[in-house]
């Protein structure tokens, strides 16, 4: 895992942990953003950690771009050192797989995918030798994920699945982008899954919907007010598959208020994790069941 | 004090100089495009340099004003007339209660800043009025202007009329326009060839051309050094396992058409970037418009914080000559 530093312009130092995805690159972006946030470096103006890289924006006029890459790369020294523990939480996301919206925007867009006979759900079960769409559903809300990135638009998480890597479900990116996404779809592109936090453009696989709003900029919804995003790089995300009664019963309780995403705080300890993964997990979604 | 929307233009927002610190969860800078031109329309109303302004794009709105206010129109040559009689751009005019502001055709540039004394008095949403339109953010309900909407003006005094920027101090691009650019982020993963054409070849402004970035057009597609994708990246060779991606960052997906990103900036993705264009230039890129050639050019830091001084300098004598 080398780590590589390139200039992004004169206002930005762009770090790459690793060229490929691991929950190790992540921690590593972690831990160096960490420290950066902690050492107060004057002319910072943001700090931006993702799935195997980080960002940071300064001022030119306030530190030189030659010294914010000496600070960094004694950070990054100093933070080899770092755990690979973080307390979090792990947060159930109800899911409607196979919906009637993004089956409507996959179909219009169909000349752009890869499988204009199949829909993303039936294409990635095949091509992960899943079988069908069941069993699509059931390997990919059996094991949670990992918000290892925030970002694209407001409040949209990456997510990485907790899983073997030779389990990871993988996925290309449509050919070309589509140009409409409905709000709040569950999609995935390369190993990442994510939630569209608002209505837009997107290349991502289309698998489904979830009835709970994950960015409220006008801060209404209940669980929204602290915050107007939900997600943070760390949490951990379990899927609820559920039937249309349910998506549309829980779309009326977060209109009124009287829904509450189930959640429960927990540590995350990537060594132990990575002992026994099932195991880890099975603990994992029994703090969500409160056990 | 409040100043009504009679016809709201083709994409006209609130911006000021931007929201700053929420990049990493997806929340760009937003604010005006061309940056300079802002703060000059401001100051030549009387404001502070970062008020709430109107940006304006290819077609100017038409404004009712309910009390009198001092406004000036920047950036843009998008001539402003006061009940059909024309003022010039770069200048301060007054308006009366009951006149109307509205726009001749555009001659040159794209985007017009229009400052009115007191500022553009929308909530203050994460520190700024900018508008970010895809997130439904700030500005005046998270969205660009329609038709009947009622600003709100803060209070403000207003400079005299006729304050002026003198020309040779007003910035537009010129054609073809140099954008200058520090290579880097993931240069290497191109080869030297498709490297050097990429900076010969001459790109037209493609129509897909906004407030999140800027896409060109007519290059020859780029030729990627062969590699085994990383895992997690994605199966094109133009991918990457998603990063951050900075404000001005060159991304080319499929090796085929670059997009700078601007203000709006998609805050992360997994398309390889081959640099930057320098901040110097930013502002030049929101006076674009469709067609328009334009060239790569290579610079190194020490350009790029030259060049960012000489843009500061600029703003100086803005500065002194008001």
């Amino acid at each position: 895992m080398k780590t590589r530093y390139s200039y992004g312009g004169d206002e930005h130092i762009f770090v790459e942990c690793d060229e490929e995805m691991s929950l190790e690159a992540f921690f590593k972006s972690l831990s160096i953003t960490t420290a950066v946030r902690k050492a107060k470096i004057k002319g910072v103006t943001e700090i931006c950690p993702a799935n195997a890289s980080f960002q940071i924006k300064f001022d030119p006029d306030k530190i030189k771009p030659s010294d914010m890459l000496k600070e960094l790369k004694l950070l990054e020294k100093a933070a080899r050192k770092g755990k690979s523990t973080i307390k979090t939480r792990i947060i159930e996301i109800p899911v409607l797989y196979n919906d009637p919206w993004t089956h409507e925007t996959l179909m219009r867009f169909r000349e752009r995918h890869q499988d204009p006979n199949s829909t993303d759900i039936e294409y990635t079960a095949r091509i992960n030798n899943l079988d069908g769409v069941d069993g699509f559903i059931k390997a990919h809300s059996g094991a949670p994920w990992f918000v290892s990135m925030v970002g694209f638009v407001a409040g949209l998480p990456f997510l990485y699945q907790m899983v073997d890597r030779k389990r990871q479900i993988q996925s290309p990116k449509y050919l070309r982008p589509r140009t409409d996404t409905p709000k709040l779809t569950v999609g995935h592109g390369g190993c990442f899954g994510c939630i569209y936090s608002v209505r837009g453009a997107g290349g991502y696989q289309m698998f489904g919907i979830t009835p709970m709003p994950i960015y409220d900029p006008n801060q209404k919804i209940k669980y929204l007010k602290d915050f107007m995003c939900l997600f943070k790089p760390g949490d951990i995300v379990k899927w609820k598959p559920i039937d249309r009664a349910e998506y549309d019963h829980t779309v009326v309780a977060v209109e009124k208020g009287r829904f509450t995403p189930r959640m429960a705080d927990v540590t995350f300890s990537l060594d132990e994790f990575k002992k026994d993964m099932d195991g880890y997990n099975a603990k994992l979604m029994g703090a969500l069941n409160g056990r | 004090m409040a100043v009504k929307v009679v016809k709201p233009g083709l994409s006209t927002t609130v911006q000021d100089l931007g929201r700053p610190g929420y990049y990493h969860i997806g929340i760009p800078l937003s604010g005006g495009m061309d940056r300079l031109a802002l703060k000059a329309a401001n100051l030549l109303v009387g404001n502070k340099e970062g008020a709430a302004v109107l940006e304006a794009v290819f077609m100017g709105p038409e404004l009712y004003f309910t009390e009198d206010a001092t406004a000036a129109v920047t950036g843009a040559e998008l001539p402003p007339k006061i009940d059909g009689d024309m003022r010039p751009t770069w200048t301060s005019f007054k308006v009366k209660k009951g006149q109307t502001l509205s726009f001749d055709f555009l001659k040159k540039g794209a985007r017009a800043y229009i400052a009115i004394s007191g500022g553009i008095d929308v909530p203050v949403v994460l520190g700024s009025r900018s508008t970010y339109t895809l997130g439904a953010l700030g500005g005046f309900n998270g969205r660009k202007l329609e038709a009947g909407d009622k600003l709100p003006i803060g209070k403000g005094r207003g400079a005299r009329e006729g304050r002026t920027v003198p020309e040779k101090l007003r910035r537009l691009p010129s054609v073809p326009t140099e954008l200058r650019m520090l290579p880097g982020l993931y240069w290497h993963r191109i080869t030297d060839a498709a490297g050097r054409q990429f900076l010969e070849d001459t790109w037209k402004v493609a129509p897909e051309a906004d407030r999140i970035g800027y896409r060109f057009k007519g290059g020859k597609p780029l030729e990627f050094v062969p590699r085994e994708q990383p895992f997690g990246a994605g199966s094109d060779p133009s991918n990457i396992v998603d990063a951050c991606y900075p404000y001005g960052s060159i991304q080319v997906p499929g090796g085929t058409e670059p997009i700078v990103l601007h203000r709006d900036a998609v805050s992360g993705g997994g398309y390889f970037m081959v640099g930057t264009v320098i901040s110097a230039d930013m502002d030049l890129i929101g006076q674009l418009q469709p067609h328009t050639p334009a060239r790569f050019v290579e610079v190194s830091m020490a350009q790029a914080l030259r060049a960012r001084k000489d843009r500061a300098g600029l703003l100086d004598k803005i500065r002194a000559s008001l």
